[in-house]
């Protein structure tokens, strides 16, 4: 990258606070492609001149994976301590750039003392484009392209934000295009409640073809996502179908980043 | 008969009562006004049910129908007890309006309760079937749906001999109220006015005892609905559906781990998550007594819909027959009784918790605002805490996350690697 993502360790040696923490998450960390979703969340946030930092090493899992496997015990340990450093910055405002980090931090973390206030990558993006900072201008044009929004469970059901990543597609003046089961009844991906980790079940179709074909029959040239785990599982499907030529999946910020050629 | 009728009632209601209080303790007494206004939207308002149209029009009909309908029977208790014949007749045109009504609703009642048992029976629609839907469920939605139409076909029968007999001038039955639906069937009716009187008697008696033994059916069918729907919204969960609760029993622990001059709160020791009915909350219990079988969540369950074992349905079914069974057994051995079976494995099996991708599309499609996910995270916490016992590759990311502080087995020290990209 062309600038260095500045850490909580460093602002804090210099005596600076940022004006928002970005939560990377584990996904967003190890995972080869979340890792240019997250560099390009980095490039937003450079972009418009935002006072961020990362935790860097010293994020750690927020024991989600672990909550949602019913191991209670990790999950308060891992949330117990990842409070304890995000108090010691005196953080106050969290971006995450994943649905369950997001979830977790904001619903789970304020009863075992961590209360902040905390939005999701594409609730970021939708305040910038608001708020005049950030355009979809300078880069790519996807003027009347046909995208197709994914919910994820996380972020959709799970807490209602349902209108700030369209917000962010709409101003890219494509051509966005439903899928049948959207928004509220929107199908999972396959990948939540700990799924990520685990082969699935005995079943007759695996959840994520499911719903590929759901993506597919719309006829899109992309696949917008919100998620790392959707993502994986949405890119899975593609190449199963073998549609990686005609469809791209490509996570809100990604799409953002490239409309203003960062 | 109204009196041993209601006490029946009273007496298996208690039953109910005595049987969801096995359940644990759980706090819903908070925000009253948003619980109110969250019974009146989804149980009162029935908004959840417009998702689907043809079936919430046709609900609707019988809702409103059994509503309404019910005022007419305190006439009908009255007339009965006092001898009187339509006793609110001098309503006088508010009155013919009233049955006029009445009569119109009790046909639309008919002919919804018709179309939905075609539904079932003929058109066979997929969301009554399914592996827990066999004999009793199935036959519980039948028996309600023919009794529903055998009380409106005696109501409306009721009348039209009543209205015959007005006709013929026959002494006790004077002239009151309008009837434009029973009024096509007069010409069914025999013009012998004993038969004409029998008719509108053993209409009577039979709609006055049908309503009585469906109060007490009520109980032990899922039709029970129709009275749980309105605490069981009330006392819904009002948080994000995202959000799991924290076990404050674990907290206690988790702060004296990490802090040895922590002094925990004195709490009772208990097991961690659920094996059995009594493990779950009162809410959780609650809601498998509400369940009307739909199978509205089961549709939209995407474990469900790609051919795996899970069906939110059959666990909310599981947890009410389970309940029963261990109600019967207070009843039979006393409070302390084993039977050596449980929820977990004697009826929801492990594949069936860990199928469940805890994407929440079965609380958002419930009607009555049931959570078949909080039942299955508590099964899933006693299987992980209580017993180490999850699927491998379930182990190998907790160990993960662990030792890593990643679900994957990546060095802690490479986190921050993803920065050296471009």
């Amino acid at each position: 990258m062309e600038f260095k993502v500045p850490t909580m360790a460093e602002l804090m040696a210099a005596g600076e606070e940022p004006e928002i923490l970005f939560w990377v998450g584990c996904a967003g960390s190890y995972d080869e492609r979340a890792q240019k979703i997250t560099r390009d969340i980095c490039k937003i946030l450079h972009h418009v001149g935002l006072k961020y930092a990362v935790l860097g090493t010293e994020e750690s899992c927020t024991g989600d994976p672990a909550k949602r496997a019913g191991n209670e015990f990790l999950f308060q340990m891992q949330a117990m301590t990842n409070i304890e450093v995000l108090n010691a910055y005196n953080i106050k405002k969290i971006v995450t750039g994943c649905p369950h980090c997001f979830n977790t931090i904001k619903n789970e973390y304020p009863g075992l003392g961590g209360t902040y206030e905390v939005i999701h990558h594409s609730q970021l993006i939708q305040d910038l484009i608001n708020e005049g900072k950030l355009k979809a201008e300078g880069g790519e044009s996807f003027k009347g392209k046909k995208i197709t929004y994914h919910d994820p469970c996380y972020l959709g059901r799970g807490n209602g934000v349902y209108e700030a990543p369209r917000k962010a597609l709409e101003v890219l003046d494509a051509q966005l295009v439903e899928m049948k089961r959207c928004k509220a009844n929107g199908l999972c991906c396959g990948a939540g409640g700990a799924q990520m980790f685990k082969e699935p079940e005995k079943g007759n179709k695996d959840v994520n073809i499911e719903r590929i074909e759901e993506a597919l029959a719309t006829e899109p040239q992309f696949i917008a996502a919100g998620c790392p785990f959707c993502m994986t599982m949405l890119n899975d499907g593609v190449k199963l179908k073998d549609k990686e030529q005609e469809v791209k999946v490509l996570d809100i910020a990604e799409i953002t980043a490239r409309a203003n050629g960062l | 008969m109204v009196v041993a009728g209601t006490a029946l009632f009273a007496f298996n209601a208690r039953k109910v009562i005595r049987n969801i209080k096995l359940g644990k303790a759980a706090n819903r007494s908070d925000k009253p006004q948003e619980r109110l206004m969250t019974m009146l939207k989804v149980a009162f308002g029935q908004t959840k049910m417009a998702v689907r149209p043809v079936p919430f029009l046709l609900h609707l009909v019988v809702y409103l129908g059994f509503v309404i309908i019910n005022l007419e029977v305190l006439e009908i208790v009255i007339d009965g007890i006092f001898g009187t014949h339509r006793v609110f007749a001098g309503l006088g045109g508010l009155y013919n309006f009233l049955i006029g009504s009445f009569e119109l609703l009790a046909a639309g009642v008919w002919l919804a309760c018709a179309i939905f048992l075609i539904r079932r029976n003929v058109v066979k629609l997929k969301r009554f079937s399914g592996v827990e839907m066999k004999s009793w469920p199935k036959s519980d939605a039948n028996y309600i749906l023919i009794t529903e139409i055998l009380l409106m076909s005696a109501f409306l029968l009721m009348n039209a001999a009543d209205a015959k007999l007005q006709a013929l001038g026959v002494a006790h039955y004077q002239q009151a109220g309008a009837f434009p639906v029973s009024t096509w069937l007069l010409g069914l009716l025999p013009n012998n006015i004993n038969t004409l009187i029998f008719i509108e008697r053993f209409c009577w008696w039979f709609h006055i005892v049908g309503i009585f033994g469906f109060l007490n059916y009520l109980p032990y069918s899922k039709h029970f609905h129709i009275m749980l729907a309105f605490p069981n919204t009330y006392f819904s969960n009002l948080n994000p559906k995202g959000e799991f609760t924290n076990m404050d029993s674990v907290t206690n622990e988790v702060k004296a781990m990490l802090d040895p001059s922590f002094v925990p709160a004195e709490t009772a020791p208990g097991k961690f998550g659920a094996k059995d009915i009594q493990d779950l909350t009162w809410v959780n219990l609650l809601n498998a007594y509400t369940c009307t079988e739909c199978g509205r969540c089961t549709s939209v369950c995407p474990a469900n819909m790609t051919g795996k074992l899970l069906s939110p349905r059959k666990i909310m079914m599981d947890t009410r027959d389970r309940m029963e069974e261990v109600g019967k057994n207070i009843d039979k051995h006393g409070a302390d009784h084993q039977d050596g079976k449980s929820l977990l494995d004697d009826y929801i099996s492990r594949e069936e918790i860990w199928a469940c991708t805890s994407c929440n599309a079965c609380t958002e499609a419930c009607p009555v605002n049931i959570d078949p996910l909080g039942i299955i995270v508590e099964l899933r916490r006693y299987a992980v805490m209580e017993e180490s016992v999850a699927p491998a590759s379930i182990n190998a990311m907790l160990g993960n996350v662990e030792n890593n502080g990643a679900p994957w087995k990546y060095s802690p020290a490479d986190r921050f690697n993803w920065a050296e990209g471009d």
